[in-house]
């Protein structure tokens, strides 16, 4: 079972590192959509100072939303997510590890930049260090909720606009405790309790999305 | 005596069978709604005392509590008959999830507005990100999405099946998004919005907004039931019994 | 065996069959015939339990594939429309990972001879991208080689391939079924499969099936 696991995990980072231009695309946007913002609002930096954990975790949400489509529309379109349904394998277990190498390949690189970004917006290295760990444990949960949201909507028209309205209302905790985390931190109040929500979400979608992705493969896949 | 009402619940399962039932059940609710909603818009608007502290202006909250409850309500009750059409492979029961949705997003669209309306006068403001009408306008998206999500589907099987999923998410998530949204509320210091006077609310007030939300139910339910009907229709267009019905002249 | 019992399917507003019932035992191979649209993927999907049909069941052994899901899973192979195949990935990376799903465990040399058996020799690592649409399609047949599963389902098998491969395909066909495997294939094109053993079933639209 466990090496069905790796098998999925490394076919899925070997496509990724074959066509890296998809990576970057997110990440661009994610960094482009960040750096927007003092744009539109102007460079006054105690504004941007007290933004910029909204900011970034509302950058980071739209960009994970972009990334989703990638995660079962390729398959899906040659099939080889069809052999999937048809394995003697646990199919939340293919499924949790096709969630797991797009986090790898979509998730991880926001986080990496993140402190970047906010460096841009003047947080205090505190807030950066959150920023980041607050990420590390939300951007999971967002790519498995999300994973539920991309497979209800897998051959759709307009799948991917309607992956958005379906998934976002359902990532507001996320981003909740996310951004709240980091300005608790900037703001003297400690954000420990915010992460630890975070973590609790995390483990809550680590249970439940995998199982119910892979019942939203099965109905799309009818 | 129980042995057959046990049986008459298995008739009822079958849409060709709950088809006239539901017809009924829709001619009674929709007069009893007519009746309370009278009643309960007089009682609100002329007989209910006015407020010591918010004056007239919260005559609103006759419409706006009762409508709020049933948006809450609809969605549960969505998500139920959405799971059990969803495990059972039970038509109907799928049928009666989308023929509430519409309603639950109505009630959800009129508990904002007449938030908005009672905000207005009150704090001068239309909109205050207060932690109830936030989780309104969140569930007001998911009744968007749920609705969205089933309407880009053709096939109506796989609708209603991935619908109930997307309902079942829903339904987990609404406690965690109330919560994350109180929280959030209560560390930024907002505006919070108290509706009513709570314990100190007078009797007739309290039987107006009794009345008024069993009015509410009543509507609920005689939308959803002529809901219900035209669904049923449209998906047993070519079954004998619905063609039988519609030569006779009866749909 | 496979047992097909009052099967129904409807598609959107169509009503594809109804009542088909038909069984298929070891060593058995069943021809599928019928016009376009007449719902000959629709079936065989359905026997493979991607789609749920809208009245009757497939049993498998007796038992209802719905309950049995993985475990029928592991006796099944399912060939599709779709190749199945990613464009990015080379032969024996494709294979590596079919045969994994399948459940099927595989040394390098069992890959690149598979490949080398259905005529890929000198391509196993290219990208399959570069391939041609025939080539392709034996990429994603060679899993028939490697896989111990007891019933394939083939929709179209023989679509794409060049008269040696469609010989080939045929030869491996007959294999399985000698060695008591079922198949149930569909194909347009004229072909020899086994003798004798071959039996047919029709489909058309407001028929019922039947053998």
């Amino acid at each position: 079972m466990f090496e069905t696991f790796r098998t999925i995990l490394k076919r899925d980072l070997t496509l990724a590192m074959r066509r890296r231009t998809d990576l970057m695309t997110t990440l661009f946007f994610f960094v482009i959509v960040v750096s927007l913002f003092p744009l539109g609002i102007g460079p006054e930096m105690n504004t941007l100072r007290l933004i910029a954990p909204g900011v970034v975790w509302v950058a980071a949400l739209l960009a994970s939303m972009l990334a989703l489509e990638r995660l079962f529309a390729a398959d899906h379109a040659d099939g080889t997510l069809e052999q999937m349904l048809l394995t003697p394998q646990p199919l939340a277990l293919l499924v949790f590890a096709k969630i797991f190498a797009h986090w790898l390949v979509s998730g991880v690189p926001l986080v990496l930049m993140a402190p970047l970004l906010g460096l841009q917006y003047d947080l205090s290295s505190e807030g950066l260090q959150v920023l980041l760990i607050s990420l590390l444990l939300g951007t999971p949960t967002l790519s498995l909720i999300g994973a539920i949201g991309a497979a209800l909507t897998l051959g759709l028209r307009g799948g991917g606009v309607l992956v958005s309205l379906l998934v976002l209302p359902l990532t507001i905790p996320v981003l909740i405790f996310g951004a709240g985390s980091v300005e608790a931190t900037v703001s003297g109040l400690g954000g420990d309790g915010h992460l630890y929500m975070l973590g609790a979400l995390l483990v809550m979608s680590l249970v439940l999305a995998p199982v119910a992705s892979a019942a939203a493969l099965r109905i799309s896949n009818e | 005596m129980n042995n057959s009402r046990f049986i008459n619940w298995f008739k009822f399962s079958s849409p060709a069978a709950f088809y006239p039932l539901a017809g009924k059940i829709w001619l009674w609710s929709t007069v009893i709604t007519a009746v309370l909603m009278a009643v309960g818009l007089y009682l609100s608007f002329f007989v209910a005392p006015t407020d010591y502290k918010q004056g007239e202006g919260y005559r609103i909250i006759f419409i706006h509590v009762p409508a709020a409850w049933m948006s809450m309500f609809i969605y549960v009750i969505m998500a139920g008959w959405a799971a059990v059409g969803l495990v059972f492979n039970t038509r109907l029961s799928s049928m009666m999830a989308s023929a509430l949705a519409p309603t639950g997003a109505l009630m959800a669209f009129i508990a904002l507005w007449t938030g908005a309306f009672w905000g207005k006068p009150m704090w001068g403001t239309w909109w205050v990100w207060d932690a109830r009408l936030t989780s309104e306008l969140i569930l007001f998206f998911l009744y968007l999405g749920f609705i969205a999500l089933q309407s880009s589907i053709d096939d109506p099987r796989r609708a209603d099946r991935a619908g109930a999923i997307l309902a079942i998410v829903g339904v987990v998530n609404i406690p965690i998004i109330y919560y994350s949204v109180q929280w959030w509320n209560t560390l930024h210091q907002g505006a919070t919005i108290k509706m009513g006077g709570e314990s100190s609310m007078e009797a007739t007030m309290l039987y107006t907004m009794l009345l008024m939300t069993v009015a509410f139910w009543a509507y609920s339910i005689a939308t959803a039931m002529s809901r219900v009907r035209s669904i049923i229709l449209e998906r047993e267009k070519d079954t004998t019994w619905v063609q039988e019905m519609v030569r006779e002249g009866k749909a | 065996m496979l047992e097909v019992c009052d099967l129904e399917c409807i598609r959107g507003d169509r009503r594809l069959f109804h009542g088909l019932a038909f069984s298929i035992g070891e060593g058995e191979l069943l021809h599928l015939h019928g016009h376009n649209g007449s719902g000959k993927t629709t079936l065989l999907r359905t026997l493979c339990g991607l789609i749920l049909p809208s009245g009757g069941e497939v049993r498998w052994n007796g038992e209802d594939i719905r309950g049995l899901r993985e475990e029928y899973a592991g006796q099944l192979t399912y060939i599709g429309h779709k190749r199945a195949i990613k464009d990015d990935l080379n032969g024996v990376e494709n294979l590596r990972v079919a045969c994994t799903l399948d459940g099927v465990e595989t040394t390098d040399e069992q890959l690149w001879n598979a490949l080398d058996r259905l005529g890929l020799r000198g391509f196993e690592d290219l990208p399959t991208k570069v391939l041609s649409q025939g080539q392709k399609r034996r990429v994603g047949l060679a899993r028939l080689l490697l896989n111990r599963a007891q019933l394939w389902v083939l929709d179209e098998p023989f679509n794409a391939l060049d008269k040696a491969a469609v010989g080939l395909l045929q030869g491996v066909i007959r294999e399985h079924v000698a060695k008591g495997g079922m198949v149930i294939l569909t194909t347009h094109q004229e072909v020899s499969l086994t003798q004798g053993e071959v039996r047919n079933l029709q489909l058309g639209v407001g028929e019922k099936g039947h053998v």
